[in-house]
């Protein structure tokens, strides 16, 4: 086992220098994600054209892992229909999750150097937050815009919550 | 410690080789286990006294007029009775087993707790562990009582002023912990139950990280209440004790009803079993129990003080060792500490640096400790935490140095 699988090099930039980090303000949804084993948390926020995502920032703290996962996330998906992040995500989650000795998974560009986290089990929720708090948002959006067709309005709670644990 | 004839020095291989974990290895490397004040490991003779009872006692206590079942009934009292010399108790019908610390503070915070009212207050301090917030906030739920908190300081220790000023004439209990698993802070539990008596509030004393560090002695400490859990003490986990003065036990009412805690049971109504079995419904935790008590008379055989001198020159030695560090701050910098020492590094979050040490076979605990409130205050949203206990040695503090030096090179 060596550290260098799991802190790759593009791993330690994004935890250091995280693209989209920041809130928008307005948006279009938004949710807070927490992982309360660890303290993880961020608030990750959308602005949607249709079911795709036209723009995506977070916000908050975390370790190395989440936060680079979130800044790799939002580069992935910006532009992306909803369609498309549910196919990614179900790809991401495999890569993640799969055996330690599975082969390194292909075709996710920079996302795969988050595959690391298959040999640390503890340390999976920190990759997977982001994405389910991402999840949260256009679900939210979604019960939002059901609402809205059955006559009831926008719910007044603008941030979802969703928890890891 | 110099070592005397009288006291020889402390041999660490020795208390090292009664523990089968730490000959183990993790990722191939020597196992550094710093996360005692966690759960402690087990020694030989604890789990030998289990297995052997297992093997040759095990029957239901208090029950069976057969031979097996005084066997377990009579280890089991055993394992109360060494209990009640180690801690000081004037009786063993103070001394009740329960799961650990959390059960014991919740049967008090539940059972006494039920004759508050709203205007009764309940004293604790910033830095208690959840187990001793929680219970206290849902019994003033129920019944309209408030909950005041002692502040801290940024080195982590009490402020003794504003936890004298914050005790009142309605100030009913004052509980609060013995040393600080999240920052060390020995509290000056002396001066604090003193003051709360001064007010006739009553004290409960969670020991939970200072029974196995120290010797205690209830009844010269003055407390109402002392709690702990036998899992930092080299016992098993699932067993703990709640000791209470026999005047108070005996006046409140029992907390879980069942078996063992009666005396007769009709359908017009229950009477209750003397102490200490009114607070113990249903088949308890036997083989903890005498666990525990191995655990207690092997812990003798070394002697506490012993362990303690111990411990606090790996804690001197640790301390000084990681403020060379690059990037690490200590939080929790109090003048008396028990072997625990928090910190964080600049730019690593305490759970890349929780990885980073088990790849380097050193088992620390990075997170929130349970104490939520002390990380809020320190505005830092977990950190790492080694912590001694009386099989560490040098050799560990050795590799959680080089361990942290490597995780700052990763990181910068």
């Amino acid at each position: 086992m060596d550290l260098k699988d799991l802190y790759r090099d593009v791993i330690l930039d994004h935890n250091k220098r995280p693209r989209n980090f920041g809130r928008l303000d307005p948006c279009d949804t938004a949710a807070d994600g927490n992982n309360p084993l660890c303290g993880d948390q961020l608030t990750v926020t959308l602005r949607l054209d249709g079911d795709r995502i036209e723009d995506i920032r977070f916000e908050g703290r975390g370790c190395a892992i989440s936060t680079a996962s979130a800044s790799l996330m939002t580069e992935a998906v910006k532009g992306m229909d909803e369609a498309a992040i549910q196919a990614l995500y179900a790809r991401v989650h495999e890569a993640l999750t799969a055996a330690a000795d599975a082969p390194p998974p292909e075709g996710l560009g920079k996302l795969a150097a988050l595959a690391g986290v298959r040999e640390f089990p503890a340390r999976v929720k920190c990759a997977s937050l982001s994405w389910h708090t991402l999840n949260a948002a256009l679900a939210h959006r979604a019960q939002n815009a059901a609402g809205e067709v059955r006559g009831g309005g926008l719910d007044p709670t603008p941030i979802a919550a969703v928890s890891t644990e | 410690m110099t070592p005397t004839a009288s006291a020889p020095a402390y041999d660490v291989a020795k208390v090292r080789s009664q523990f089968p974990v730490l000959a183990t290895t993790v990722r191939g490397k020597r196992l550094a286990f710093l996360d005692t004040a966690a759960s402690a490991q087990r020694p030989l003779t604890v789990i030998e006294a289990v297995d052997h009872y297992e093997r040759t006692s095990h029957a239901n206590v208090h029950r069976g007029v057969y031979q097996l079942s005084q066997k377990a009934t009579d280890a089991f009292e055993g394992a109360r009775e060494i209990l009640r010399r180690f801690i000081g108790a004037a009786s063993s019908r103070e001394l009740i087993f329960t799961r650990g610390t959390t059960e014991s503070i919740n049967l008090v915070a539940q059972s006494w707790g039920r004759r508050l009212g709203p205007g009764d207050e309940i004293l604790i301090t910033w830095m208690e562990h959840h187990a001793n917030i929680v219970p206290w906030q849902m019994l003033c739920e129920r019944t309209g009582a408030t909950l005041k908190v002692a502040p801290i300081d940024r080195r982590g220790e009490l402020d003794l002023e504003a936890f004298r000023a914050l005790l009142t004439p309605r100030t009913r209990i004052a509980s609060f912990i013995q040393i600080s698993n999240a920052l060390g802070t020995v509290l000056p539990v002396r001066e604090m139950i003193a003051a709360a008596k001064a007010v006739g509030a009553l004290t409960l004393v969670d020991g939970a990280q200072a029974i196995s560090h120290q010797r205690i002695d209830v009844q010269s400490l003055g407390c109402d209440f002392y709690v702990f859990s036998g899992h930092k003490l080299y016992g098993p986990t699932g067993i703990g004790v709640l000791w209470g003065r026999e005047a108070l036990l005996r006046e409140m009412p029992p907390w879980q009803g069942g078996g063992d805690m009666i005396r007769t049971v009709s359908f017009s109504g229950s009477t209750w079993n003397d102490l200490p079995w009114k607070f113990e419904a249903g088949t308890p935790h036997i083989s903890g129990a005498i666990g525990l008590g191995a655990a207690v008379d092997w812990l003798e055989t070394i002697g506490i003080d012993a362990v303690q001198a111990h411990e606090q020159s790996l804690l001197t030695q640790a301390t000084a060792a990681l403020r060379e560090i690059p990037g690490l701050r200590l939080i929790g910098e109090a003048a008396d500490k028990g072997p625990v020492i928090s910190f964080v590094m600049d730019g690593v979050h305490p759970h890349d640096l929780g990885t980073i040490l088990d790849a380097e076979g050193v088992a620390v605990r990075a997170g929130h400790h349970c104490a939520m409130p002390v990380m809020a205050f320190f505005d830092v949203p977990a950190t790492a935490r080694a912590s001694f206990g009386c099989y560490s040695d040098e050799a560990d503090i050795a590799q959680l140095v080089a361990a942290l030096r490597h995780a700052h090179e990763v990181f910068n």
